[in-house]
Formats: structure tokens, sequence, C-alpha cells
């Protein structure tokens, strides 16, 4: 199965306001440190670095450890400037890649 | 004093038939305040013990990490699979008005069977008969999923199983199972749960025990789990054999939880610590 996202960004907004952007990502965030059952460890297996952007421009940046809970849940805020696009992409280990965007008009 | 009355109930038979009888009374009155069931009245969804930021999580549906499971069964539910190369769609159309208020009558009666059944195992049994697939595995992604998407068409609504001739033998052998000591430490589901709830147990609140939320995305686990898991993780907890998943004494006591649950309204996928 693909990765599943669930973001939440305000449709609309005045510009200059402070808009609140919500990321929830489906990923075990397997921590390299738990033992399976043979005996052998797990080997890690999370999400290293998040990144959004506003219209190209780097707007928040986070990297991960593997002390963060499954199923990440991440939020941030930032500041309407103008309307277009919000990109957000988590990178990982084992090559995860996953993006989502949605769109912002800015009055 | 008890050897008074022994020496007493040595000496006259009437007034040891006295003593039995004070003793029976006793007894009793412990019994029946040991197995009070809550009243209707009181009765609260396990919600209202949450602390402010996990009610904030379940409350927000891009906060809630059980929609995640929720996208999940939507994909499956519109997937073909099987022999007979059939989704659950091509039969059910639409879940969000065929799928309503079902999760809030499981689990139910099936004649087939002659005994409950549980919505996972109602699901496999589509899965078998409908679309001639494998059964679903107890715990996997898919069988949580799918149950998460068709139990969240079922939010707000009150619960409202059957109690009916049919159903009301196995109501009441969940029941006895609720209510019965097992385990190293001697302890009952009715302990906890109908006697202790709203109190404190090592510094979290005991709740009442209420299956409206399920499957629920708990904290601990980090993950979807069902009602059954829950019950075993009780099970173990109470450092008693829990039953294996798909076992009759779990359905029984889920279709008595479900009762005892009536109205309440249904939250799945709920956020539990």
């Amino acid at each position: 199965m693909t990765a599943r996202a669930l973001i939440n960004v305000p449709a609309k907004a005045r510009r200059g306001e402070i808009i609140e952007i919500k990321t929830l990502i489906a990923h075990p965030m397997e921590t390299g440190f738990r033992v399976g059952l043979n005996g052998a460890l797990i080997a890690r297996d999370i999400i290293t670095t998040f990144r959004a952007t506003y219209n190209g421009e780097e707007i928040f940046r986070a990297d991960f450890s593997p002390a963060i809970a499954a199923n990440p849940f991440l939020t941030f805020f930032t500041v309407a400037t103008e309307t277009g696009t919000i990109e957000l992409h988590w990178e990982g280990d084992n090559g995860f890649a996953a993006a989502e965007s949605a769109p912002i008009t800015v009055e | 004093m008890t050897n008074m009355l022994r020496a007493r109930s040595f000496t006259s038979p009437r007034l040891r038939l006295r003593g039995a009888l004070i003793l029976a009374t006793i007894l009793a009155a412990t019994i029946s305040a040991r197995a009070t069931e809550i009243p209707p009245a009181e009765r609260r969804s396990d919600y209202e013990f949450l602390g402010p930021q996990t009610r904030a999580m379940q409350d927000d549906d891009t906060a809630n990490p059980g929609m995640l499971g929720v996208l999940d069964g939507e994909a499956l539910w519109n997937r073909r699979d099987g022999e007979a190369n059939k989704s659950c769609a091509d039969c059910h159309n639409d879940a969000r008005a065929s799928m309503k208020g079902v999760a809030a009558r499981y689990p139910a009666y099936s004649p087939t069977l002659g005994r409950p059944i549980d919505l996972e195992a109602r699901i496999n049994q589509c899965r078998t008969e409908q679309q001639k697939a494998t059964p679903l595995k107890f715990e996997s992604k898919e069988l949580l999923g799918l149950t998460a998407y068709i139990a969240l068409q079922s939010r707000g609504m009150p619960i409202d199983v059957a109690a009916d001739e049919r159903t009301q033998p196995f109501i009441v052998a969940g029941r006895e199972l609720f209510n019965r000591r097992q385990g190293q430490i001697n302890m009952s589901c009715a302990q906890c749960h109908d006697d202790n709830w709203g109190r404190k147990l090592a510094g979290a609140p005991v709740p009442q025990g209420h299956p409206n939320g399920y499957p629920v995305y708990r904290l601990e686990w980090q993950s979807l789990g069902s009602l059954q898991r829950r019950l075993r993780n009780c099970m173990s907890g109470m450092r008693a054999e829990p039953y294996p998943y798909g076992a009759p004494e779990n359905v029984d006591l889920e279709l008595y939880l479900m009762s005892r649950a009536k109205g309440l309204k249904m939250e799945a996928p709920a956020v539990r610590p």
C-alpha cells in the first residue's frame, strides 16, 4: 500500500494571516532498537526528513529521530503571503518518499 | 461474637437456622453490591475519561491516526478481490449509505452459525462466501482498515444490538464472563469497570469500558486495534489466559459489552491512551 497522509491546510486566508498547517502520515517509525521474535534486531525504518514549500520556497523543515512515534503528526505555522500551493514532502529509510500538496487562496 | 453464635446454634436448631439466614442475607447483599451494573443514566463513553490532548486528537479527523486506517479501508472496499473478482462495492455500493448504522448493531446473530458474529468475522464471511477470497488475518492492517471504514459510517449513531431470544443466551454468557473472577490475581472485569470506574489505576482513570469506538487507535499500540485485542490485553493484565482471536467467549463478551453500552453514540475510530 502507498503511504497514506492526511493534511489540513486552510483553503482561504487573509494576506498576512498566521495559518496552521497540520500533517499526519502513516509510517511504522521502527526505531532500530527493538528485538524481533527471532532475537535479531529489527532494522531501523523511519522518516528522516520533512520539508514544506510554499510556491517553491522552503518554509519549514524537520529532521526526525527514532524516538518519534509511529504515524507522526506534525503541525507548524506560516504566514499567508500569496495565492498558490503548499507542498509537503516526507523522505525516509529504504527509499521512502511521499508528497502531498494543497492549494491556498489569499485575499 | 462468632463463638457465641456457634455456641448458641449448637444448643438451638431454630437459632442455628436464624444464623444461617442472616449469613445468607449478608452474602446476598455483598454479591448484589458487587454485581451492580451501571445505571443507564450514568453510562459514559470512555471518551469522557480522556485528557484534553487525546480528546483533541479524536475530535480532528486530520489529527486522528485512526483515519489513516479508514483511508486504507476505503481503498479496499473498492478493490476487486478473490476468484469471484468482486469488490465490496460491487454488492454493497456506496458504504456511506449501505453501511450506515451497521457497526452499531454488531455482534449480530448469524443464522448459519447459530451464534453471534462480530463485524470482523462478518467481513471475512463475505470474503470467503461472496468474493471467494482468503479471509483476512485478525489485526491485519487490511481487516482493521475495512472494519474502521465500516464503523465510521455509524459515527454518532446510538449502539443498538439486538437483545432477543436468539441473542439473549449469549449476552447472559458474556455477562457471566464479565463478572467471573479469573487469573492469578483473581479479578473480574466488573471489579474495575462496574465497581471502580472514575477512580484511578496507577494514575490513569478507570473508564467504564464501553466498546463504542472500536477499532480504536490506541496510543500505547501506535496502531489501530480491535475490541478482541483490547479484551485479550485486559485478560493478560488480569494474569488470566486470554481467549484466542475469534473464540466464542470473546464474541460473547463483545456482545455483552455492546448491550451494556446500548444507546451510547458510536465514535469509531476513537483515540485511546
